[in-house]
């Protein structure tokens, strides 16, 4: 039995101070019965000879200074795991809510798990064809990889991240496979949309789910994220698993940080945020990954809106500081009608390197891209001159490189949202728009390849 | 051992009392699980401590075991080709013993105990030594001999050396100071991690880095012994540049310390540094580097200390008159974990919430670099250049890390999202950045390169600035207003850009470059714009000038093999060409 202390003094907004206590240990788990006998849970953000400050999940309204019972636990938040935890639906705390029965432990995992030394890790390689060119063809994602999209209020990124569970496949390999979504903040039309489309798919039996919806308590979105990575881990690397892990949204995630980090006084770093949220990010980010000798991988697409489409805002800017490369949608070309609406330009795949070329994409792969990339860039340039100065002031070169963008945002960045294009296939696209451009402007592709692909076949 | 009591533990930071008689900067373990961590602050008998490992778990009784050692590090055979986390254990012996997760109280050497070295000795009995003299030598690796010297205050006669296989515990030679007291040695010392290791004289620097990276070797140039910062938004390619660096660089020893990183980059450097091979010597990368690895999910604490421990392993190798090459990646992560602990001890912030000391503290660290004349009897010379990237939120210039950086390091490249949007790597943006060893190197590049190399690529800089005044009038009034000379400098300064500065680390010819094709090509890139200007001069057609074919083997120059003749003959094509018009 755990001792029951009667002892809180103090509670501002998320936190409970406890007075009086005795071995208690820092993240520790709480419980804290109040008047009503209702349950709630929380963990020691702080600890010190005499009183604890204690972080409530499900908030504090209703708790009361001399009623509240308080139980210390004495272990971390735990998931409990089993291979029946595949098509199950948990709230944000890890509880089924499903009408399903409890998960009966084969073991339970401390959800903050542990970092991966740097030198079991497996450099990423195997190459994921999403069938969506804007990021097979330019900034391809591999096994292991953890790359956000970088989505704004309004914007389709729920429909993209659907497509990429949906489309995702290695070439040539039929492996188990598992989807980990979870929601923080989002709300049940978002949320619904997702699991509708799991449903319909047939997803939802090879994933697992872990919702807290906008109207359940923020301060429970600590803990959702790591949750879903632990369980994560656990098929990975343990069931040797290929899990795509989901996270949306995580710009509601940063906000309960911050709203702790408010209650507790901390000196704030960037509008506000805690100073150490990138630390804090990175425990959850860096925990996608693969390690040698181990069949499973950890494939993490976090989603966030930048607020006011501000990429230097600071959950994008620490995200993109941390994750290997980034997706970022844009408000033009959606607003152009263009479906997925993804910036190629300023949005990066880090690991691509490794993952492309001869005997995984194409030996062209790397070239293409690099050529589409500085080809767009010269095209989106005369655009902008084309604005100041009018298209009659562009030299045929600049006009040439012109066309070359606008077909290339119809063409290749356009597309169904359940059209799945092979690799070979978006390759072929791209070099169908670069023969719009004479041969010698081509310069970041070797001769070689130049020769074997510029005239059609 | 003493101990004293937690009364308090806040994430990394833990206060305990009942420590009377601690000293500042020692080390000590923490609770029952034997957490490693350092005293930061004393007050009366409480100290403040900041912990290298995760404190979950962790609560207020338990006992605090005071080493009165501070945080030092094993310097000796053995370091080169290890991976260390941020306090110098071996994470791949971490690996073997506890698994795929780093899991906490681990106590592990950071030197391999077992291992004999076979050490050949160069001093004989009756000698008498200097601290800091070699008294023999270790074949550490095939590329690298490791020089064992004597320690600080190891002054005195050598009246036994031996010879042989050893263990880097074994007594290898004793020494009997002027007090008649032995000293023995054996194959490695400790030295304290915040304490900068002496040097006997500190010299200018005089001689270039040679990265083989065309924009910095040539423009941009960093001397051995020099520092330099990288500063850029996230997606500029600052790791890439700095992987380049640890990969092609010259120096002979490379300390890279991935401070609070992606733990996938730390994948990358291991698995493709036994695979690539030293340009100059033809061993793997390996042999030659030391990598520390603190990745952004470890302990943040143990960030604050991986670039100390990394700069005491480089300062070693300089002792040993190698010169030697530290990477930081990045200074940023390092000034947040500064800001973290600062932040739960309370203390009034300065700027953007980092501590009142962070210029103070950067300004330390990179004044560790330097050419210098070895400690030591002998006049060896040895040479540390630190790289440091900056990582300032959304790439913001006016960030205190980036601002405190610029004030102590000489050179300068800065990395531009506009660039990288484009694909122009290395993003490095050729009008922001600078060197402040161009006149110091001078000298050497004109003797060692070509005479006329400097001129050379003063004439590029100069081409480049003229073109960004271009480009902005051209904007304005339309590039039909601009005079055909002046339109040559477009071209030209184009042909800098995309042919020269513009660089692939992917591409096996292109990703490094010597002096002397970087040389030629730039040499056939401004002979092309003489010989157009006397061209247009002549009354010549700016278009057949520009679209010469000779130029599209001018941008093909960067895959030509480092053959001499091969490149000289893209030059005679340039003179045949032009008679063609």
């Amino acid at each position: 039995m755990h001792k029951e202390y009667l002892t809180v003094s103090n509670i501002v907004g998320p936190l409970v101070i406890v007075e009086k206590i005795a071995d208690v240990k820092y993240n520790e788990l709480v419980e804290i019965e109040d008047s009503r006998g209702r349950l709630r849970r929380g963990t020691v953000l702080e600890v010190s000879t005499d009183q604890a400050v204690v972080q409530v999940f499900e908030g504090t309204v209703g708790l009361d200074i001399d009623k509240s019972r308080v139980r210390f636990l004495g272990r971390s938040q735990q998931l409990p795991v089993s291979e029946e935890i595949i098509g199950r639906v948990f709230d944000g705390s890890g509880r089924p809510r499903d009408n399903g029965p409890q998960i009966i432990a084969r073991k339970r995992l401390d959800i903050n798990g542990s970092p991966i030394n740097p030198d079991a890790r497996d450099y990423p390689s195997e190459f994921i064809q999403t069938g969506i060119s804007s990021i097979d063809g330019m900034n391809p994602l591999v096994r292991g990889q953890k790359l956000p999209i970088f989505s704004g209020s309004g914007l389709p990124h729920p429909r993209i991240a659907a497509q990429i569970a949906r489309q995702a496949k290695v070439l040539g390999k039929e492996e188990k496979f598992a989807v980990v979504f979870a929601a923080m903040g989002i709300t049940f039309e978002e949320a619904n949309f997702f699991i509708e489309d799991f449903r319909n798919t047939g997803a939802l039996e090879r994933a697992v789910l872990f919702l807290n919806l906008a109207n359940e308590p923020a301060i429970e979105r600590i803990a959702t994220p790591r949750l879903a990575l632990t369980c994560a881990e656990y098929l990975a690397f343990e069931l040797d698993m290929h899990v795509l892990v989901i996270l949306v949204d995580m710009t509601f995630y940063a906000e309960a940080l911050r709203e702790i980090s408010a209650a507790r006084k901390e000196i704030p770093g960037r509008r506000g945020y805690p100073g150490y949220l990138y630390t804090d990010l990175a425990t959850m980010y860096e925990r996608a990954g693969r390690i040698k000798g181990k069949k499973g991988s950890i494939t993490m697409i976090p989603i966030l809106t930048m607020p006011e489409d501000d990429k230097t805002h600071p959950i994008p800017d620490l995200t993109g500081y941390i994750t290997e490369g980034q997706v970022i949608l844009s408000r033009e070309l959606h607003r152009k009608g263009i479906y997925p609406p993804i910036d190629v330009l300023p949005s990066l795949s880090r690991l691509k390197d490794k993952g492309i070329g001869a005997g995984k994409t194409r030996e062209d792969h790397a070239d293409v891209l690099n050529q589409l990339f500085a080809c767009y860039a010269r095209g989106k340039e005369a655009r902008e001159l084309a604005l100041i100065l009018g298209e009659a002031a562009l030299s045929d070169l600049d006009r040439l490189y012109l066309k070359f963008a606008d077909l290339f945002e119809t063409e290749f960045v356009r597309q169904g949202e359940f059209e799945a294009r092979t690799i070979e296939q978006t390759i072929e696209l791209g070099w169908k728009l670069m023969r719009q451009l004479p041969k010698k402007e081509l310069k970041r592709i070797r001769p070689e390849y130049l020769e074997k692909y510029y005239s059609p076949a | 051992m003493r101990q004293g009591k937690i009364i308090r533990v806040a994430g990394p930071l833990v206060v305990a009392a009942e420590c009377l008689g601690a000293k500042m900067y020692d080390m000590v373990r923490v609770g029952h699980l034997g957490l490693i961590g350092e005293i930061i602050e004393l007050n009366n008998d409480r100290a403040y401590i900041q912990v290298y490992e995760d404190t979950t778990g962790v609560g207020p009784g338990e006992p605090v075991v005071l080493t009165e050692k501070p945080l030092s590090v094993e310097l000796g055979p053995g370091i080169l080709g290890s991976i260390y986390d941020g306090i110098q254990r071996p994470l791949d012996v971490i690996r073997a013993r506890h698994g795929d997760f780093v899991s906490r109280g681990i106590e592990v050497p950071a030197l391999d105990r077992e291992r004999r070295w076979p050490f050949e000795p160069v001093k004989k009995v009756g000698d008498r030594v200097l601290a800091g003299d070699i008294i023999g030598y270790v074949q550490e690796t095939p590329l690298i001999q490791h020089r064992i010297m004597t320690p600080e205050n190891g002054d005195g006669e050598i009246i036994e050396i031996k010879e042989g296989e050893f263990q880097v515990e074994e007594v290898v030679c004793r020494i009997k100071k002027d007090s008649g007291e032995i000293k023995e040695l054996n194959l490695f010392q400790v030295w304290p991690v915040r304490k900068q290791r002496p040097v006997k004289e500190r010299l200018m620097p005089f001689e270039p880095l040679i990265t083989g990276q065309r924009i910095l070797d040539t423009l941009f140039p960093l001397a051995k012994g020099g520092t330099a910062c990288v500063p850029g938004p996230f997606g500029s390619g600052k790791t890439v540049v700095q992987h380049q660096l640890a990969k092609w660089s010259d120096a002979q020893i490379i300390v890279y310390v991935a401070c609070g990183e992606r733990g996938n980059e730390v994948a990358d450097l291991l698995l493709s540094f036994p695979e690539l091979k030293d340009p100059n010597t033809g061993r793997p990368l390996l042999e030659r580097t030391v990598i520390i690895a603190n990745t952004s999910n470890m302990p943040v604490a143990a960030r604050e200390a991986s670039i100390y421990t990394g700069m005491t392993i480089a300062e070693y190798f300089r002792d040993m008159g190698y010169s030697v090459a530290l990477m930081a990646d990045s200074s940023s992560r390092w000034a947040e974990a500064l800001r973290e602990i600062g932040g739960r001890m309370e203390e009034m912030p300065g700027d953007e919430g980092y501590p009142a000391y962070l210029a103070s503290r950067l300004a330390e660290f990179y004044e560790r670099a330097g050419k210098v004349v070895c400690s030591g009897s002998e006049e060896r010379i040895g040479a540390l250049s630190v790289i440091g990237a900056v990582s300032p939120p959304g790439g913001d210039l006016s960030d205190p890390v980036v601002q405190a950086t610029l004030k102590v390091v000489k050179v300068f490249w800065a990395l531009d999202d506009r660039l990288a949007n484009m694909r122009h790597f290395p993003a490095i943006n050729w009008l922001q950045s600078y060197s402040l060893y161009r006149d110091s190197l001078k000298k050497y590049l004109a003797e060692k390169v070509a005479e006329d190399f400097v001129e050379l690529s003063q004439e590029a800089m100069k081409l480049l600035e003229l073109e960004a005044e271009l480009q902005e009038i051209a904007r304005l009034i339309g590039l039909e207003s601009l005079s055909y000379k002046e339109r040559l400098i477009l071209e030209t300064a184009r042909s800098i850009r995309e042919d020269f500065l513009h660089q692939n680390a992917f591409h096996p010819q292109d990703t490094y470059t010597s002096m002397r094709k970087q040389y030629l090509m730039l040499r056939t890139i401004l002979h092309f714009h003489h010989r157009a200007n006397e061209a247009l001069e002549a009354g010549k057609e700016f278009n057949d000038i520009i679209s010469l074919e000779v130029r599209d083997r001018i941008s093909k120059m960067k895959y030509l093999p480092e053959e001499e003749e091969t490149l000289l003959q893209v030059e005679k094509e340039v003179d045949a060409s032009f008679k063609t018009l």
